[in-house]
């Protein structure tokens, strides 16, 4: 290991005590995964002290572990849940949980987490930081709409702790609203605070293929008759594993409210929706959202719903045809595939200026570097965001491409 | 640390620029106009601004702030005014800015369920509007029929119909600001996505201390064709909550679920709001449910009703039509006021709870309010655990208002204690500021503070409210900000101030040399604002 890596190892070492995990990673570059939220501070704070510059990780399966820095920190030691409370339809876990597990965890309660973000290896962390969301997003909501506190550990070492552990919380500034999806900006998320519904009694999932656009207007009429799904969900051939677009209407709830959505579903829309059996359903939605999407970027695009056809026309003239899915009650492209920098920039450019915000969730370092995983920035905003990030980060520890002003 | 140096009265040079951006007509200054905007929902708050204006465009509020920034005067953003926090309390030394006349729908889209309003549109207004396309805005505060968009998004208020359908946080879309500074950005996009990192849910429930949204883009929500609503009663609070868990854990999710006790129903019933409530009941729960089909939301009313008979309800009612459910939901959204005429004064807490321990701490407030000869009355959104103690006093009878407010403290403590927080939906102000450190550390409080001074460097907008100061650990602030803060303030507002000051020398020769006299003094103020006021860098 090159002298300054030693150097952090034993600063580190002497910060943690001789216990704790402290490794180099392919390149000889220290990584430590502290088991505490303490021990990430004190990282942290040394960070700040001496000049690090820290790269977090989670368990390395989204965004990779690509970005340069003097130290790796992963809260994949932060595996704990230390609160759940089923009759409160509450739980605390911490960031470096893998989904699944957590998942897992909650079940055995009773309980779950209307949200179905792709990647089920990934840490929890990854997905609050990241805002990654996946087809649930369109009935229950993006991820921060589960999140009722959290605890950040700023670039500097402080802990901050907004939020509580109750479903309605206006005390303080919503700084949990802030740390989610903003890739890290503001500070690592240790532990999330989260709200819970019961187990769903009924699952149903129709399916339709055919033409793009056939498909859209299908989802438009269901949205206009009133009738908001779990999830609208329009998978491009590839994303579907087939040779024409689908569209999967998924309906949880109550067993006569699914019923009654099922028949208010195939009522609003001429296209004809085949009900899958439960096996096949399920077979659907993870072979869609077990592992993060083919290629080495994924993006995601907001439009109007009335736009989503031109937001589709603007990717598939920018990019190259590929993985995609929209999530169509929230106005969401998501592409998947590899291209260049050069492309989602102008790509970015071109979809700003119809009010169309194009986020960068997964990307190689190089691309991270050149695109940032936002831009294009309404006026005002960039200051804003650079002001708060030195706010949290005042000696710039943090190594994380938020914006493409950097 | 206040600025010791601010002004205490609002210099004339400024009062005439702002006259010469909204018109003299809309510029309130006489004591008597000034008392109408002393105090909001809360009778326990008073306070007089130095002068009141009235813009009637979100231009005209840019301009206003402008002028507000070069002078360094504080500012508090109004709606409605029927807030129950005092957030929109402005002191002698600030200017109030009433958005009550921005209060155009801008836009209805309903093949994209948004619209785009102006702050002062009232919240049941909206609704109204948006029903011939199926659609409503969901968050209902109980003041809907008077509150304003605006006042919504500075509270991130809530409303029973919350429970199912989200707070206001999840509604909003987009918002153009008008930062303190004067210069104006955009937060959000046309629709779902963020635009950057969420300053968006930053802002909503950001109390006025960020910033003034100036054009609101909502979400809009289609109307369940199908609804049902219940009214249970118990024979004791406990019993009631107990019956509310029961609900919360059964799977299902009520549109609303709110309780009223004894006093709260006593109130109601003696009123021109007379609902029909049992009036020997311990505690009664209004129950709402909807969907998209009569059939399944029947099948859900069933399995309500059957477990609140299991959980003690002694009796329960279905509405039979849309007119008895009107008349149910009355009573509740109109019982604040009806306890508001039992006694001359009133004190409302906003605390919430997790649901299990409802029983316990409702149990505990009666207690309470025994142990300090308190009249409380509990009309609350039971779903979300958001307890509403209110206790009715008259502040004339001796060492009352002592009692009350030793009372208040103690009933909020033991919502605290029970894993709950300060305020679920009223905002903090400076009602609950005392509170803050009880729930938030000294560094989460000083992380608050200096993310408002990167929207607010110079802490004029709505001062003194949500933080309490000194709790906060210091957190440094970036003199990059700082500075350009000042610089963009400076240049816009200076060219604004010429423009009026050389009106108004125009008009009144006589005034000019003195206006001459302000503006030297003033401006030199300003430019000492930035390095004197000791609240930048460490305290």
């Amino acid at each position: 290991m090159a002298g300054a890596g030693l150097t952090i190892v034993r600063r580190i070492r002497s910060i943690l005590g001789a216990g704790a995990v402290v490794e180099t990673d392919r390149t000889g570059l220290p990584r430590v995964a502290p088991g505490t939220e303490e021990g990430v501070a004190l990282v942290l704070r040394a960070a700040a002290a001496d000049g690090w510059r820290v790269r977090i990780e989670g368990r390395g399966s989204w965004v990779p572990p690509d970005a340069p820095a003097d130290l790796a920190l992963t809260t994949r030691n932060l595996t704990k849940v230390p609160y759940l409370d089923p009759n409160d339809l509450v739980a605390t876990a911490e960031a470096g949980i893998r989904l699944d597990d957590l998942r897992q965890a909650l079940a055995d309660r009773g309980t779950w987490l209307p949200a179905d973000p792709p990647g089920a290896s990934r840490s929890l962390g990854s997905v609050v930081a990241t805002g990654t969301a996946g087809p649930l997003r369109g009935g229950f909501g993006n991820f921060r709409d589960h999140l009722l506190g959290v605890t950040i550990v700023t670039g500097d070492g402080r802990v901050v702790r907004p939020g509580g552990r109750v479903v309605k919380n206006v005390a303080g500034f919503d700084l949990t609203k802030l740390a989610a999806g903003s890739f890290g900006a503001f500070g690592v998320v240790t532990s999330v605070t989260l709200r819970l519904r019961g187990v769903p009694r009924a699952d149903t999932t129709l399916v339709a293929t055919g033409a793009r656009d056939t498909l859209l207007n299908a989802a438009h009429s269901i949205l206009q008759a009133g009738i908001t799904p779990a999830a609208l969900e329009l998978l491009s051939p590839q994303a579907a594993q087939g040779d024409q677009w689908m569209l999967a209407v998924r309906l949880i709830g109550a067993d006569a409210a699914v019923s009654a959505e099922r028949d208010s579903v195939s009522g609003a829309t001429q296209t004809a929706l085949t009900e899958l059996a439960a096996a096949d359903a399920s077979k659907l939605w993870r072979g869609l959202l077990a592992h993060a999407p083919p290629g080495s970027a994924t993006l995601r695009l907001g439009a109007l719903p009335s736009a989503l056809d031109e937001a589709l026309d603007l990717v598939a003239h920018h990019l190259p045809e590929g993985w995609l899915t929209v999530t169509i009650g929230a106005g969401v492209v998501r592409w998947s595939g590899d291209t260049t920098a050069d492309r989602i920039k102008l790509l970015r450019h071109t979809a700003a200026q119809r009010e169309m915000p194009l986020t960068l969730e997964r990307a190689t370092w190089q691309l991270r570097q050149l695109v940032g995983h936002f831009g294009a920035y309404r006026e005002g905003v960039g200051r804003l965001v650079g002001a708060l990030r030195r706010t949290f980060d005042p000696a710039g520890v943090l190594v994380t491409t938020v914006g493409d002003d950097m | 640390m206040m600025n010791t140096r601010r002004l205490p009265r609002v210099p004339a040079q400024a009062l005439d620029a702002i006259t010469a951006i909204v018109g003299p007509r809309w510029i309130r200054r006489a004591p008597s106009e000034l008392d109408t905007y002393a105090s909001d929902g809360l009778p326990t708050h008073r306070s007089r601004p130095a002068v009141v204006v009235l813009p009637g465009t979100c231009d005209q509020v840019a301009r206003v702030v402008r002028i507000l920034a070069h002078f360094g005067i504080p500012f508090v953003a109004r709606g409605a005014g029927t807030g129950l926090s005092g957030g929109a309390l402005a002191h002698e030394d600030a200017v109030l800015l009433v958005l009550t006349r921005l209060n155009r729908i801008l836009e209805i889209d309903p093949e994209n369920r948004r619209a785009v309003v102006e702050p002062g549109v009232v919240n049941a207004r909206l609704t109204a509007a948006a029903a011939r396309h199926g659609l409503h805005y969901a968050p209902d505060p109980s003041s809907q029929t008077a509150c304003t968009i605006g006042g919504n998004v500075a509270e991130n208020a809530g409303g029973p119909h919350c429970l199912k359908y989200g707070v206001t946080a999840n509604h909003i879309l987009e918002l153009e600001v008008v930062l303190p500074d004067g210069s104006v950005t955009t937060l959000g996009s046309p629709y779902l996505e963020p635009w950057g990192p969420d300053l968006l849910g930053l802002f909503v429930g950001s109390e006025g201390m960020f910033g003034i949204a100036t054009r609101i883009t909502v979400r809009l929500t289609p109307t369940p064709k199908a609804v049902r609503t219940l009214l249970a009663d118990f024979g004791s609070l406990r019993t009631a909550g107990e019956a509310v868990s029961a609900i919360i854990t059964s799977g299902l999710v009520p549109a609303a679920l709110e309780m009223m006790d004894r006093n709260c129903v006593a109130a109601v019933e003696a009123s021109i709001y007379a609902a029909g409530y049992p009036t020997d009941a311990a505690a009664v729960l209004l129950v709402e449910l909807d969907g998209l089909a009569e059939g399944a939301v029947a099948t859900e009313c069933e399995e309500i009703e059957r477990l609140l008979r299991e959980h003690g309800a002694r009796g329960v009612r279905v509405a039979t039509d849309e007119r008895d459910r009107a008349r149910l939901w009355q009573g509740r959204k109109k019982a604040f006021g009806a306890l508001g005429r039992m006694s001359p004064d009133l004190v409302v807490q906003d605390a919430v709870v997790p649901r299990s321990a409802l029983p316990n701490v409702l149990e505990r407030i009666g207690v309470i309010a025994e142990s300090f000869g308190l009249n409380v009355s509990n009309v609350f959104h039971a779903g979300d655990g958001n307890l509403h103690p209110n206790i009715s006093f008259d502040r004339e009878r001796p060492r009352e208002l002592e009692r009350v407010e030793r009372g208040s403290a103690a009933i909020m403590q033991a919502c605290i204690a029970a894993g709950g927080t300060i305020t679920g939906e009223h905002g903090v102000g400076i009602d609950k500021l005392r509170y803050m450190p009880d729930v938030f550390d000294s560094e989460t409080l000083g992380a608050m503070r200096a993310i408002r001074r990167v929207f607010d460097p110079e802490e004029r907008a709505n001062p003194v409210k949500v933080i309490p100061v000194h709790a906060c650990r210091e957190w440094l602030a970036s003199p990059r900000t700082r500075h350009r803060a000042g610089a963009a303030a400076g240049a816009a507002g200076a060219a604004e101030a010429a423009r009026a000051a050389g009106a108004a020398e125009a008009a009144r020769a006589g005034a000019a040399a003195e206006a001459a006299a302000t503006a030297g003094s003033s401006s030199s103020i300003v430019l000492d604002r930035p390095g004197s006021s000791g609240r930048e860098g460490v305290e």
